[in-house]
């Protein structure tokens, strides 16, 4: 309010008697004068949106004690507001905004740690001191409130300079198809310069000519318009025309139209259906992935040293902690925190590793079932040890934001980013593992011990050493993909024994010995589990694949690709 | 290996073993089932029932340690799901319990049990039916998991899946079983399992004397599954066995169908295992799906190992060993426990690969020998 009446004040110049003043003042007065008008220039600009402000607080001091019926009629108001009401609008939307019981101020209020809330005045964003919950009031919305906040939104953001904003606006006028909209619409398009924006708004003109005109040859172009695009509201469209009544009268009396209707109908489904595939597809590969990197791993120490160890989830777990704790020591850099967790992860799980091969499993050599049992034994040791430092409780790892989010290739499938990402790490781990075996020296020193281990000593390679590294690899890639894990699940004392069977299945289907056999295995039972999933469920999906893999070991002893020659021994 | 293998081939050490087995396990369980069921509850000698029904518990693990040691330390098959059998016994058992509740339930349904009006299912699902005779939950007891063993082991030993393959696969069964058994649609409690059970064969499950009753049937029926191991190891077929586990090649070289002897023996396994459930589910009162849990069964094959694999009484020995410290170590420490656990694995592999029994036997000093008696005692 200060602000708008101080404008006034230099007007009163204006009224100055010129006759009572001499030349010098006059000078004076004039330079006076035009500082005055400079400022008064200055001053009605911030007037025009001083004013619109001002509008805006009566507008949203209605707020204040407004039935659930009223607000309706409050929220149209603020369309007028343009862009300055977009913050309160998103925040009612989002259950955020509340009335500060105090001076019965609108504010925005966001839960802070301690309990209380972070308040910003919900029209000039100011800061103001936090308080508890107490003393705010929650403004409520309901379902259909919900819809005209977006709609409203909508409206007020379609004029945006951002394309992408522009384009939510349009899908969100799309779901609710007023002639008000349409027109807005209409407006819009003349002066869109973006295609993406200009082929949804289109879209929504064309739904809307399909819907109100009966000109046949109008709407036959507005299906053409249309034709397949994979919005879900075009599906929903041609549906209605499609439809039939209860007698099995068409609703739609117009038959060349419904041909055309049914014809681009069959073609968006076939996208449809390819699309749903496509996304089980994704599915399974993510999962995949994740049994790829649990099992690589176990395929080195398992696979390629013959050692079973059943400490291999325990050792994924070590390096989820790891993510966790490397998460705890910067708090200040979670964006990076994981890039950190993972070489950590590989150290950390790598020397437990080590040290596992060298205090237990070496004194083992040769007796597989007995190697089973004391890695067994050690797992149980490191659970306990987690649970008694960590609490048995689970703990979050939290995600950084370029992890958050997914790639929308189109309105029917999008790929979350921490998915897409995992599964190309896999492979990246998988590929460099593939590199260290086949281009070092410590490769073909692990590649000579695992398939004849005295001739190896007897050309003088360190078998002893070659094992604790080899060991040690192994476990550090089991870190790595616990620092994986932690991006999609929580991380608890039990992560490990979940996935311990799964990473054998993997191993044994896959054949043992075969870094490729490992990757074909995980990648064919993740996509299995995903067909599989829809028609039986979950959990009826995994017993039917550890079923079938039983029964597929009984048929080939050795995995998928067994290993030839002497080192199938 | 060989010293053990010479030690029980003959039936001479048969005659001598088992009366000295069988008569600690006698004196010792008419001893407690007395002083339980005669002596007033403020004496000195007292056996509370709580101390019968967990002696009984004991006995049903030893049960099925020895099922373990039967495959294991005769025939080199470590079957890491020997809990499945263990569990389905244990099942079997709980759907006669089950069907003998019949209109004491909660919801009083005379036909279904508890869970299943819970979930709103009409009928009795057809493989519940005939569970309210005993005699249909002995064969199925029998046949369920005999049935399972042997299509396991014929597909198995036939392909010649052997050592780690095996063990793995072993472990898969019994975690797939697991969460079969979770769902509701299974038709066994789901989650729950089956409990509330109020009484077998017509006597109440909660009074002293049936526990003490069903404690001597355990101890009975473990005398006589060791006296059969016995003598089954000390037969023909045992010796072929025991040949198999030391060089299998050979075996089939000579002319051996080894397969066919592999998959009898782990028939057999399974049903003395199953036969442990079923003893083991009135005792304790409940049976859920956390008992196919595979870390159940690898529990197990620790209890033989710290005995001592190979000699059958070790097996026991080790069980009744490994759960009494499991039951003092939880009570006082929680928490040491899988500690305890964990270094009994490491420490038995690696320090003492024929168990307690191959360090008493190792050491040919005269006290040893003493002391190998006094070693089934405890």
């Amino acid at each position: 309010m200060r602000e708008a009446e101080r404008p006034l004040v230099f007007l009163r110049f204006k009224f100055i008697d010129f006759r009572r003043l001499n030349g010098g003042i006059v000078v004076t007065y004039l330079v006076k004068r035009f500082l005055a008008l400079m400022l008064l220039v200055f001053s009605v600009g911030s007037l025009a949106t001083a004013v619109a402000e001002t509008d805006l607080r009566q507008i949203s001091q209605q707020l204040v004690g407004a039935k659930l019926k009223a607000l309706p009629a409050i929220v149209e108001q603020f369309e007028t507001g343009g862009e300055e009401a977009l913050p309160l609008l998103d925040a009612m939307l989002n259950g955020r905004l509340f009335v500060r019981k105090s001076d019965k101020l609108i504010v925005i209020a966001e839960r802070q740690q301690d309990g209380d809330y972070a308040l910003v005045d919900a029209l000039s964003a100011e800061s103001l001191s936090p308080s508890p919950k107490k003393r705010l009031k929650k403004v409520k919305v309901n379902n259909r409130l919900r819809v005209q906040l977006r709609e409203v939104i909508a409206r007020i953001t379609l004029s945006s300079d951002d394309p992408d904003i522009r384009e939510s606006a349009v899908r969100n006028m799309l779901n609710k198809m007023s002639d008000r909209n349409i027109a807005m619409l209409a407006q819009a398009k003349k002066v869109e310069t973006d295609s993406t924006v200009m082929a949804l708004i289109d879209l929504a003109l064309a739904i809307n000519v399909l819907k109100t005109t009966d000109v046949q040859a109008e709407r036959l172009t507005a299906l053409e318009a249309i034709d397949g695009s994979l919005e879900p509201i075009v599906f929903n469209t041609l549906s209605a025309l499609l439809a039939q009544d209860d007698a099995g009268n068409n609703l739609e009396a117009d038959t060349a139209v419904r041909a055309k209707a049914l014809k681009i109908k069959d073609r968006i489904q076939q996208k449809i259906d390819f699309y749903e595939l496509m996304e089980k597809l994704f599915f399974g590969l993510s999962l995949g992935s994740v049994l790829l990197l649990i099992a690589t791993g176990l395929a080195i120490t398992f696979g390629v040293m013959g050692v079973i160890n059943m400490a291999h989830g325990e050792l994924i777990m070590i390096g989820a902690y790891t993510a966790y704790v490397v998460q705890l020591l910067m708090p200040n850099s979670l964006e990076y925190s994981i890039l950190v967790a993972i070489p950590m992860a590989f150290l950390v799980a790598g020397t437990v590793g080590v040290l596992i091969e060298r205090c237990v499993i070496r004194f083992l050599h040769g007796r597989p079932l007995e190697t089973l049992l004391a890695t067994f034994g050690i797992s149980l040791i490191l659970q306990q040890t987690v649970r008694s430092i960590f609490s048995p409780l689970n703990r979050q790892v939290s995600s950084p934001s370029w992890l958050s989010g997914s790639l929308d290739i189109n309105p029917i499938f999008s790929l979350t980013y921490n998915r897409l990402y995992i599964l190309l790490f896999a492979l990246l781990v998988f590929f460099i593992l593939q590199l260290v075996l086949k281009r070092t020296s410590l490769g073909l020193n692990v590649r000579a011990v695992s398939q004849n281990r005295s001739m190896a000593k007897a050309i003088g390679i360190r078998t002893e050493w070659v094992d604790a590294m080899t060991f040690g690899l192994g476990s550090g890639i089991a870190g790595i993909a616990g620092v994986a894990l932690s991006q999609l699940t929580n991380v608890g004392p039990n992560l490990g024994q979940a996935y311990i069977i799964d990473s054998f299945m993997v191993v044994v289907f896959g054949g043992v010995g075969n870094l490729w056999g490992t990757l074909v295995g995980g990648f064919s039972l993740g996509i299995l589990n995903k067909f599989l999933e829809p028609v039986t469920g979950a959990v009826l999906a995994n017993i039917i694949i550890l079923v079938s893999i039983i029964l597929f070991i009984q048929k080939r002893p050795r995995g998928l690709f067994p290993q030839k020659g002497r080192a199938a021994g | 290996m060989s010293s053990i293998r010479n030690h029980f081939s003959s039936l001479h050490d048969l005659r001598e073993k088992a009366p000295v087995f069988l008569a600690v396990l006698f004196g010792i369980s008419i001893y407690a089932s007395a002083c339980n069921l005669w002596l007033p509850e403020d004496s000195i000698f007292y056996v509370s029932t709580y101390t019968i029904t967990l002696l009984g518990k004991y006995l049903c693990y030893a049960l099925l340690a020895l099922a373990v040691d039967v495959v294991w330390g005769y025939c080199g098959i470590l079957s890491l799901g020997h809990g499945a059998f263990f569990a389905l016994g244990g099942y079997t058992m709980g759907m006669y319990l089950m069907r003998q509740i019949g209109d004491r339930g909660v919801y009083g349904d005379p036909i279904l049990p508890d869970f299943m009006v819970f979930l709103n299912w009409q009928e009795l699902p057809w493989f519940w039916y005939g569970f309210d005779h005993f005699w249909v939950a002995i064969l199925a007891m029998i046949l369920v998991p005999g049935i399972l063993a042997f299509v396991f082991g014929w597909l198995a030993f036939r392909s010649r899946v052997a050592g780690v393959y095996l063990s793995i696969m072993t472990q898969a069964l019994t975690y797939a079983l697991m969460l079969a058994f979770f769902r509701n649609e299974m038709g066994f409690g789901g989650n729950n399992g089956l409990t509330d059970f109020k009484d077998l064969l017509g006597f109440n499950l909660q009074s002293d004397s049936v526990r003490v009753a069903l404690f001597l049937c355990s101890a009975l029926v473990l005398a006589l599954a060791y006296c059969l191991s016995l003598l089954i190891m000390s037969s023909r077929f045992g010796r072929v066995v025991v040949g198999i586990r030391d060089a299998e090649d050979r075996a089939r070289f000579i002319g051996f169908k080894t397969e066919n002897y592999k998959v009898w023996l782990f028939v057999y396994s399974a049903i003395l295992a199953a036969i442990a459930g079923a003893l083991y589910v009135p005792q304790v009162g409940i049976i859920n799906p956390g008992e196919f849990s595979p870390l159940n069964s690898i529990e197990v094959v620790v209890w033989v190992a710290v005995g001592g694999r190979g000699t059958l009484y070790g097996a026991i020995a080790g069980a009744l060993l490994v759960n009494y410290a499991k039951t003092r170590f939880t009570a006082v420490f929680p928490e040491a426990w899988l500690f305890a656990l964990g270094a009994l694995f490491v420490g038995v592999t690696v320090f003492l690969p024929q168990g307690l029994v191959g360090l008493f036997k190792n050491k040919k000093l005269p006290w040893c020998n003493r002391k190998k008696t006094g070693e089934e005692q405890s």
